[in-house]
């Protein structure tokens, strides 16, 4: 049992780590709330008193804002689908026995190596460049006409590159999930004469729920915030403009920053929402 | 029989797995390949795979025009000095929690966690005008902390789960045999500790060098890391794909190679213990 002393310097080592984490959290917090309510322009005029509610209506009335919700609803979903799928194919392919296995599984985790602006820059120059891009290439050597990615299909064009950065997460966390389960279980119901899609849909699915649930989660609070692929391929034109990207364009280019701190007030809401159930999960697994 | 069908099995799985694996792993494999093109190769149509003249000059060149070295090295201490600092803190927190926990510990934790749910763009201005007020404007000691702070929550919780799994029995027998506190953490837990802080040190390393949105906003061109150098070709002029290949080759070599060594790590790193 832990005698008094010990958790005296218990508390006392936890200390520097608590308080670091709890002024990062609160200093810059209370600095966003306090501009959240000012009219404060630093290029015209400065901190010109005090606003109310207004940023906060301003920055939800604005024509972006609804553009915005959209098209980070359309970013976080479609990677989702497209990395929680594939992710589940791949892993249920990976746990097959495989010659090289070790090395197919590193040539499928590369790409979450991969620094944000790299991997955008590569795709949007040498993948998606409708003169001299490999796709285009490929485009016209079956005889059809070359897509300007990056312009005339923005939206899915960054999805894809979000997706190929996170689909390996997704996998290795579903392969995981999947090498964790009762391989017993899944014979017998083989030897029971299951199909192969039965044993999927009744053992193999639900025994990936909770893995799938904590890809979902992460992914979306990491999804909400991508800004490096956003920042260095359309600078958020063509109707790529995430809610994260407006918040910083109301900061940066147009320098209001109590409209722009209001905006990141409700993201901080929005992030908060999915937190508290990812909390909950993680929590639920602390007590096992 | 049951063999023959079981080998042909493994012999179509294989051939599927390595297909959508060096087709996922392409686009790495392609930039690396272009990085060794001249540029008129580069952009050649229909695109050359194999068979150029394999030249390095690219190299050379993104470390003549652009001082490639001050970017890696910017990188280095940057994701070092915070992945580093980091761990300095957290390894007396994760070890308490882990080995004195009490009532408060798992909330303790839950709440370490959520501030790293914080999104970065909500605090970017406070940040920012908090980075001008103590003069660290890109500087590399500005992001040494912030990188910290932003990676501490993991830090503390990768820790904590591998602390966890050192057996409280050796402890108490290392107190029943009279150790003091400071030899026990000395002589019994750092040396089975070692493992489980270096996974996380080389995670957190791997997390800090690619991050890119504190790394953009808070630096010009004193501290840029390399995410910054990289980002410069967003406006390129003239001919550049062999040079952005060359130069985003030099970027993720190091990370891919730690990757490799970091990939066991990494489910338990990123999903908080929640998958094992």
């Amino acid at each position: 049992m832990a005698t008094k002393a010990s958790r005296s310097a218990a508390r006392l080592m936890m200390a520097p780590a608590v308080i670091l984490l709890l002024g990062w959290m609160l200093v810059p917090l209370t600095m966003t709330l306090w501009f959240s309510f000012r009219k404060f322009l630093p290029m015209r005029g400065g901190d010109l008193g005090w606003a109310g509610f207004d940023n906060y209506a301003r920055f939800v009335t604005s024509s972006s804002f609804w553009p915005a919700v959209y098209t980070t609803l359309l970013i976080v979903g479609g990677v989702l689908v497209i990395t929680v799928m594939l992710g589940v194919l791949l892993a249920l392919l990976l746990d097959q026995p495989i010659w090289g296995q070790g090395v197919v599984r590193i040539l499928v985790i590369a790409p979450f190596f991969v620094m944000p602006t790299v991997s955008a820059l590569v795709w949007k120059n040498m993948f998606m460049d409708p003169v001299n891009g490999l796709f285009a290439h490929l485009f016209k050597f079956f005889g059809a006409e070359p897509v300007v990615w990056l312009t005339d299909a923005a939206l899915p064009s960054i999805i894809m590159i979000v997706s190929w950065q996170w689909l390996p997460f997704a996998t290795l966390i579903l392969l995981t999930a999947i090498q964790s389960l009762d391989s017993e279980q899944l014979e017998a119901a083989e030897m029971d004469g299951a199909p192969s899609l039965k044993r999927f849909w009744f053992i193999i699915l639900p025994h990936l729920s909770r893995a799938i649930t904590v890809v979902i989660l992460i992914q979306t609070i990491f999804l909400l915030s991508i800004f490096a692929e956003i920042f260095v391929t359309t600078q958020g034109a063509f109707d790529t403009r995430t809610l994260t990207y407006l918040i910083f364009q109301r900061i940066t280019d147009a320098q209001n920053i109590g409209l722009g701190s209001a905006g990141g007030i409700y993201a901080i809401i929005l992030a908060n929402i999915v937190a508290i159930f990812l909390m909950r999960i993680v929590g639920k697994n602390l007590d096992a | 029989m049951a063999r023959t069908v079981t080998s042909q099995r493994k012999a179509l799985t294989t051939a599927a797995a390595w297909i959508v694996g060096l087709l996922i792993f392409f686009p790495i494999l392609w930039t690396i390949l272009t990085s060794f093109k001249t540029e008129a190769q580069a952009i050649a149509s229909p695109p050359i795979f194999l068979n150029f003249d394999w030249t390095l000059e690219n190299y050379a060149i993104v470390q003549d025009r652009s001082d490639y070295m001050r970017f890696l090295w910017n990188s280095i201490i940057i994701a070092g000095g915070s992945t580093l600092l980091g761990v300095i803190i957290a390894v007396p927190a994760a070890w308490s929690m882990a080995f004195v926990p009490s009532k408060r510990t798992k909330d303790i934790l839950l709440w370490m966690l959520s501030t790293k749910m914080l999104p970065a763009v909500g605090v970017l201005y406070p940040i920012y005008l908090l980075f001008i007020k103590l003069g660290l404007l890109d500087t590399r000691t500005g992001l040494v902390i912030v990188l910290m702070l932003i990676n501490l929550p993991i830090i503390v919780w990768m820790l904590y789960t591998y602390f966890r799994e050192i057996p409280g029995e050796i402890l108490e027998a290392a107190r029943m045999d009279g150790a003091t506190l400071k030899e026990e953490i000395l002589y019994v837990l750092t040396p089975m500790a070692i493992p489980g802080i270096a996974s996380t040190i080389l995670l957190n390393f791997i997390l800090a060098w690619n991050e890119a949105f504190w790394t953009l906003n808070l630096t010009a061109a004193k501290a840029g890391p390399l995410t910054a150098f990289i980002a410069s070709y967003s406006s390129p002029e003239g001919l550049f794909y062999a040079k952005l290949s060359a130069a985003s080759t030099m970027a993720i070599a190091p990370i891919l190679i730690l990757g490799w060594f970091s990939q066991k790590q990494l489910v338990r790193g990123l999903t908080f213990g929640a998958v094992k």
